[in-house]
């Protein structure tokens, strides 16, 4: 792997070795001494164009502990914020001899648009309402231990994934359905009709505007927040009505499937998308998720910087 | 070496480990994968038996702190399964060919992550020569001289389905078979 762009990039092959590794990255977490010497000598800079807290600082731990050297670049106090370009921006810090880019930006398309000017391995941190691979990555490996707690032998074609909520501003919904329709799972996305994507009938998912319909066979139900800031308003009346159609409220939560988890990738609305009972509840698998972050990305980290500059796997 | 000298081998290693320690109070023995760890498991089970209860066993993967990541493409990174803490035990290594050492470099930089064991010892089932780091097996099964062009085959039932060491003397493709030459 050259760089992690789409979870389309990625084989079923590649998607398995990564959450193998991811778990065996989460031992390191419970290590008296935190660190791994794969990524010795490697340089990893988060070009962070856009707030972020869990991805950055999940990608500066997982760097740290793979021993690379890890900068932070965001936009607010350094150059950007004096009117330089991105392709300026990146071609500046990868000119100091990186071996890693790991770039979220407002712009969808932006890392891909990085990974044509330079050498050094770009990873998407999440751009615009486009991707976040390493958020469905992580969001894959917490759903695949909380369906091997209860069967190690488990198939992810057995298995429903439900997305309810903001898909058309939301890049963690289309990096997951591509990563669980590798995996092999059924995708149903779920949101009103205001805030279905444009185009999503080609998407290899099922589309509902039902979430009680929806409810009560899916094994995961992944709520998505409702990005205010990205919204100029009109899509749904009022947040009332919205939690009310599409809402993971106490009632609904009752009337999951027994066993079901619920997943957000964060941060919550708590009383919008999703309410305090579920978000709190035994099954919300939401602390996971952020456990697992720092896991899968240095397994992330690991294929792509762990070997030659080639990027291949032996 | 068929299935018996195998065998004999480690059985002999057993005793010795068991007679160097004076018991097998506070060992460890940790395979390092591939070929290590189904070793350390039967030299485990072989002092068990010896001793009348059962010796902690796991494995120990060194991919990570390996000298030459940066050589080849991305090296596939084993499991590491401890049986216990670390600290205080006496850690048996048991990897199948020992040849330039650096793998056990990459182990004892490994443990050291890990806890401070009391002791580290090293066994090896066979030692075919050719150092290139100051290192040296506490217990060998069996030395095998050899030429640097040819390589050590090491098959076990557990994952070859026999048990059989041979010298490769002519190199074609690299079968993917414990052969700690070619790494």
């Amino acid at each position: 792997m050259k760089h992690l762009l789409s979870a389309a990039d990625l084989s079923l092959d590649e998607v398995t070795g990564i959450l193998d590794l991811a778990e065996e990255m989460s031992q390191v977490q419970s290590r008296p001494v935190k660190k791994l010497p794969a990524l010795r000598g490697r340089t990893v800079v988060n070009l962070f164009f856009e707030d972020s807290t869990r991805t950055r600082s999940s990608f500066e731990l997982a760097g740290k502990w793979l021993s690379a050297d890890v900068i932070n670049v965001s936009a607010k106090g350094s150059s950007v914020s004096k009117g330089e370009s991105l392709r300026d921006t990146v071609l500046t810090v990868a000119a100091m001899g990186v071996d890693a880019l790991v770039i979220r930006h407002m712009a969808s398309g932006a890392p891909q648009q990085a990974a044509q000017w330079v050498d050094a391995h770009v990873l998407n941190a999440g751009d615009g309402t486009h991707e976040h691979p390493t958020q469905a990555l992580l969001d894959a490996f917490s759903m695949r231990r909380h369906f091997r707690a209860s069967d190690p032998d488990f198939d992810w074609r057995d298995k429903t994934v439900a997305v309810v909520g903001d898909l058309t501003h939301s890049r963690v919904v289309r990096s997951n359905v591509l990563l669980l329709r590798t995996l092999g799972a059924r995708v149903v996305l779920v949101a009103p009709p205001t805030l279905l994507p444009s185009g999503v009938q080609s998407w290899p998912a099922e589309v509902s505007t039902d979430l009680d319909e929806v409810l009560g066979s899916a094994d995961v139900v992944m709520m998505l927040r409702v990005q205010r800031e990205r919204m100029s308003g009109g899509y749904f009346p009022t947040a009332r009505e919205y939690t009310v159609g599409y809402g993971l409220t106490r009632d609904r939560l009752a009337r999951l499937k027994p066993g079901a988890a619920i997943c957000h990738p964060g941060p919550m609305n708590r009383g919008l998308e999703i309410s305090a009972d579920a978000a709190d509840s035994a099954a919300s698998l939401v602390l996971d998720q952020v456990a697992s972050g720092v896991a899968v990305r240095m397994s992330v980290l690991y294929h792509l910087l762990g070997g030659d500059d080639e990027g291949g796997t032996r | 070496m068929n299935a018996e000298e195998i065998n004999r081998s480690l059985a002999r290693i057993a005793h010795q480990v068991l007679e160097a320690n004076h018991g097998a109070r506070d060992l460890m023995v940790l395979g390092i994968p591939t070929r290590g760890v189904p070793l350390a498991a039967r030299l485990a089970r072989l002092m068990g038996e010896v001793e009348g209860h059962p010796v902690p066993t796991g494995q120990l993967d060194v991919t990570m702190y390996r000298d030459d990541l940066r050589s080849q493409p991305t090296r596939p990174v084993g499991r590491t399964v401890l049986p216990g803490d670390v600290d205080g035990a006496v850690v048996v290594l048991v990897d199948d060919v020992l040849y330039s050492g650096r793998t056990v470099v990459a182990a004892l930089d490994a443990l050291h992550d890990l806890g401070r064991p009391a002791a580290i010892r090293l066994a090896v089932l066979v030692d075919r020569g050719h150092r290139q780091v100051p290192v040296r097996a506490d217990h060998v099964g069996k030395n095998l001289p050899t030429a640097s062009h040819e390589r050590v085959q090491v098959r076990l039932a557990e994952t070859d389905d026999v048990d059989a060491v041979a010298i490769l003397r002519d190199t074609p493709a690299d079968t993917g078979v414990g052969t700690e030459g070619t790494r």
